[in-house]
């Protein structure tokens, strides 16, 4: 397969005036907006508001026709790849298709403007709609009890430590460290600081799994939980996961799952019957919401019936009479996390998924996910990229894969970071690169299960050709990417001399 | 497929699951469905809602039915903003980013404060993420929060605190105001609403002075339409400014997703949680924009960030700063005009009736509460059954009552009618 290598190939419609912001097309008097009329009788604002506590001067904001917003918009929305454009395998994030009936859904008037304070008796499909996700993620984690409340994985997290807090606590117990393994996501060791306990990392074996003999040997009764992901940051299940659940419960501390790689195992094994206490949800990551380029995103938590008295309030339940409630009435609860019920416009979109697929379909899309993982590891090495970017661990990997660029940093000239900036010039979204961080010079690949063999064929091509091109020119990728609105940014000054908004 | 993998089945890709955790039964979830079954199912549940669009509602605290411009649909539901990540890949995500560093640009004006994050989750979480960045800022170890603060915010600052072994002192409201609170060297930071959470317009700068000589921070959750008519906190010297911002073209979705905003000195810049855009060049020197600062950040910080969060509310972002250019410098004071002069019309009305009184007599924005001594069940009642949701219900006796821009002077002229008829 032959893969153009054209130094300009503009994949967006370039404008002399694409450098201006929403602020410099700004004109006085210029607008978009005509306020309702007026139609009860006019005080003067003196009287309702009194000066002294009113703005002197109107915040600068812009002065814009609508034409203007919207042709705006729309040509900063070309500057931007998206993954109905193209193929976006993000290692960690399941950058998964986005079905177009979810938006449809999600902006029923019935979903999308009813109000969060709305008594329950007016509101009880949505109540029914997030218990019934509730009972779906219980189903699928093993773990019965469900709290959506929870912004984003990370929110989930700390959720899931302030559980572990107020447990132990509630057993007359103060401990202090939380265990992360060295592969964690950042988010790991962010939120145990966080949640006001100390951190200890546990290392990785040869064969990229837990190290069992050091998880022994820092596994004690000072430590309250353990935090995990299975299938690990490497895309690797722990083979050991029984025994591993089995030291972290005997010196009392509790197992944790950061569920951002649910997307291996729906359907297969579940956290709760490997020994896990509480598993957040990525609903934006194995569930379909939209990324909406950083959120929003939601967080569930499902806990064992030890954990659940201490869940969020409030709890969504079903009453002996069959009707959908608000549970405040929750005396141990680590109390809330944010205002009213959690994002529930991705809760519709979850559910929609769920429904859609159901059990067969979870299975299947998980299957399909770890297969198209393999399938494209594979491909890899049919094309010879192994050879300069060989796998991490040789291993069968699950929903997703690291290769490490070392060899190709000495063989080849060019690092993971000239291979990523190439690839954008062939119209893919480069992998999630230098993570995990015990990988050198890392590639996470995660293809998901929502694309084609023929796309995978093509993605194992264009980096075989990258290679050879390298090979040949190295400086061609070193100075990479060509093609895109702008080029390589000068991110150290971006944080020296921090510009971070509009000088006026 | 399987061949080229070199396994015999897919089951044997799972090699390293032991047998004994395969789940050896199907998930006892139902079978799938056909796109057009989903949709039947789901509109089947939306239509069990009471929607702003099947009643006239009053609801507000913390989420208000506003109008939001068709423009922002169109926008925020193009693939190139809907279906991207989190812009780890600059060079082809510029759209997301200007998008960020011109939502920081009026946020800033709008707060008055010189830096402002790219969105954090939501209003009252991130008056906890404001406590965490006092907490790292000067290490003390109690909040002083005034019950002007929404409710579900100061409970959010609470679970974080317990973990932070921090004390939060509630500040009780003074005929709706907050009085000057006592501050002291223990003090990490003294929070506030604006307007409260009872609709009154705070008094903030005296506050502020008590805080700052005791070298506490001062948070001030803010309504962001009504700083379009107020003084920009951060120019009253308040430090941190968040606030929710789902009346920025966001929708009620039943609470959220929604975002919300959080804004700093230049001082606390460095502590600031979430995404942060910039502006900088590429190689060409052509102007471009990065997410920046990023050593606060988990993904490269862990143990030692300014805070765990990464996915954040970008969209939801995205749509405020295409509704706030929508409204524009003009607007935004026009739109503010007009809630004063409608629920400064409401509250008028609704005073006039025997049997309500009002709850206090500060100046007020867009909502206010009233005290039905005594026969605030029945109001309801006959409310919710003349397709009126007349408010929220803050205790036995009292309602909070919020105008937005849809709601008319017959809709208010409806809702003091059916109070009338209720107490009559």
């Amino acid at each position: 397969m032959s893969v153009t290598t054209d130094r300009r190939s503009p994949w967006f419609i370039a404008a002399a005036d694409d450098d201006l912001t929403i602020f410099d097309r700004s004109r006085p008097g210029r607008r978009a907006f005509t306020a309702p009329t007026l139609d009860v009788p006019e005080r003067p604002l003196d009287e309702l508001i009194p000066a002294a506590l009113r703005r002197a001067t109107p915040a600068r904001l812009p002065e814009v026709s609508e034409p203007e917003i919207v042709r705006h918009y729309n040509r900063l929305s070309k500057r931007n790849f998206d993954l109905d454009t193209g193929f976006y395998p993000l290692g960690s994030c399941t950058m998964k298709h986005n079905p177009k009936l979810h938006e449809r859904i999600a902006a029923l008037p019935g979903h999308a403007r009813l109000h969060p304070l709305q008594r329950p008796a007016a509101a009880q499909g949505a109540l029914e709609l997030m218990w019934s996700l509730q009972q779906a993620l219980g189903e699928i984690s093993g773990l019965p009890h469900v709290s959506l409340q929870p912004s984003a994985g990370s929110h989930g997290e700390l959720a899931g430590v302030l559980l572990t807090r107020a447990f132990h606590e509630a057993h007359g117990q103060q401990r202090t460290k939380v265990l992360t393994p060295d592969t964690a996501h950042g988010t790991n060791p962010a939120t145990v600081t966080m949640a006001g306990y100390d951190l200890v990392k546990i290392g990785t074996d040869a064969a990229g799994n837990i190290d069992v003999a050091d998880l022994r040997e820092k596994a004690t009764d000072e430590v309250a939980c353990l935090m995990l992901t299975n299938p690990s940051t490497l895309g690797l299940f722990e083979p050991q996961i029984k025994e591993i659940a089995q030291i972290v419960h005997d010196v009392g501390a509790t197992l944790y799952y950061d569920g951002a790689n649910l997307n291996a195992i729906m359907g297969i094994c579940r956290p709760g019957d490997m020994g896990f206490d509480i598993v957040h949800f990525n609903l934006h990551k194995s569930f379909t919401q939209p990324h909406g380029g950083g959120g929003p995103g939601a967080g569930p938590i499902a806990v064992s019936d030890r954990i659940e008295p201490f869940l969020p309030r409030p709890q969504v339940v079903r009453r002996e009479d069959g009707s959908f409630d608000l549970d405040h009435d929750r005396p141990r609860s680590i109390g809330r996390l944010r205002g009213f019920q959690g994002n529930f416009g991705v809760f519709v979109r979850s559910y929609a998924y769920i429904r859609s697929l159901g059990a067969g379909g979870l299975r299947e899309a998980s299957e399909v996910a770890v297969l198209n993982a393999n399938y494209l590891l594979a491909r890899l090495r049919e094309e010879g990229v192994l050879e300069h970017l060989p796998a991490a661990y040789p291993r069968l990997c699950m929903h997703e894969f690291v290769l490490s660029g070392a060899p190709m940093k000495h063989e080849l000239g060019i690092r993971t970071l000239d291979l990523a900036k190439r690839l954008l010039d062939h119209g893919v979204h480069p992998p999630t690169v230098y993570f995990p961080l015990i990988v050198e010079e890392a590639l996470l690949i995660e293809p998901t299960e929502t694309e084609t063999r023929e796309t995978l064929d093509r993605f194992a091509a264009i980096v075989a050709d990258v290679l050879r091109e390298a090979a040949d020119d190295p400086e061609i990728a070193r100075g990479a990417p060509y093609s895109t609105p702008v080029r390589r940014l000068d991110e150290a000054g971006a944080a020296r001399q921090p510009v971070l908004r509009e000088q006026f | 497929m399987l061949a080229t993998v070199g396994v015999a089945s897919v089951d044997d890709l799972f090699a390293d699951v032991p047998s004994e955790l395969r789940l050896r039964r199907p998930l006892a979830l139902a079978e799938g469905m056909s796109e057009q079954e989903v949709f039947t199912e789901l509109a089947g549940l939306a239509a069990r809602n009471v929607s702003v669009e099947d009643e006239i509602s009053f609801l507000g605290a913390g989420m208000y039915d506003t109008y939001v411009p068709a423009l922002v649909d169109s926008i925020i539901s193009r693939s190139e903003f809907l279906t991207p990540y989190t812009p780890y890949q600059p060079e082809v995500s510029q759209g997301g980013l200007q998008a960020m560093f011109e939502y920081q640009t009026a946020i800033s004006e709008l707060t008055g404060l010189p830096v402002s994050n790219a969105s954090v989750y939501e209003g009252p979480s991130a008056v906890a993420a404001a406590g965490y960045l006092a907490k790292l800022h000067n290490g003390r170890s109690r909040f002083v929060v005034s019950e002007g603060v929404h409710p579900h915010a100061i409970e959010s600052l609470e679970t974080l605190a317990h973990g932070w072994e921090m004390e939060v002192e509630r500040v009780a409201l003074d005929n709706g105001a907050t009085p000057m609170p006592a501050v002291d060297e223990q003090v990490s930071a003294v929070v506030v609403a604006q307007p409260n959470f009872l609709g009154a317009v705070e008094r903030i700068e005296p506050i502020v002075e008590a805080a700052h000589a005791a070298g506490a921070l001062v948070i001030c959750a803010a309504d962001p339409i009504p700083l379009g008519l107020l003084q920009a906190p951060g120019a009253q010297g308040v430090d941190i400014v968040v606030g929710e911002g789902q009346t920025l073209g966001n929708r009620l979705d039943y609470g959220g997703p929604s975002f919300g905003f959080f804004a700093v000195t230049e001082s606390l810049m460095r502590r600031m949680p979430g995404r942060i855009a910039g502006r900088t060049r590429d190689l060409d020197g052509r102007t471009g924009y990065v997410l920046t600062l990023q050593t606060r950040e988990q993904h490269i910080r862990r143990e030692k960030a300014t805070s765990n969060i990464c996915t954040a509310q970008a969209l939801n972002a995205l749509a405020g700063i295409v509704y706030l250019s929508w409204l524009g410098r003009e607007g935004l004071i026009e739109l503010t005009e007009l809630l004063v002069q409608r629920t400064a019309y409401a509250r008028t009305r609704l005073a006039s009736i025997p049997g309500v009184e009002l709850a206090h007599h500060q100046p007020v924005v867009r909502e206010f509460p009233v005290r039905i001594t005594g026969r605030l069940d029945a109001v309801l009642e006959h409310c919710y059954a003349s397709g009126i949701n007349p408010g929220y219900r803050l205790s036995a006796d009292e309602l909070l009552v919020a105008i937005t821009e849809r709601r008319t002077r017959a809709d208010i002229d409806r809702l003091a009618t059916a109070i009338e008829e209720a107490l009559s």
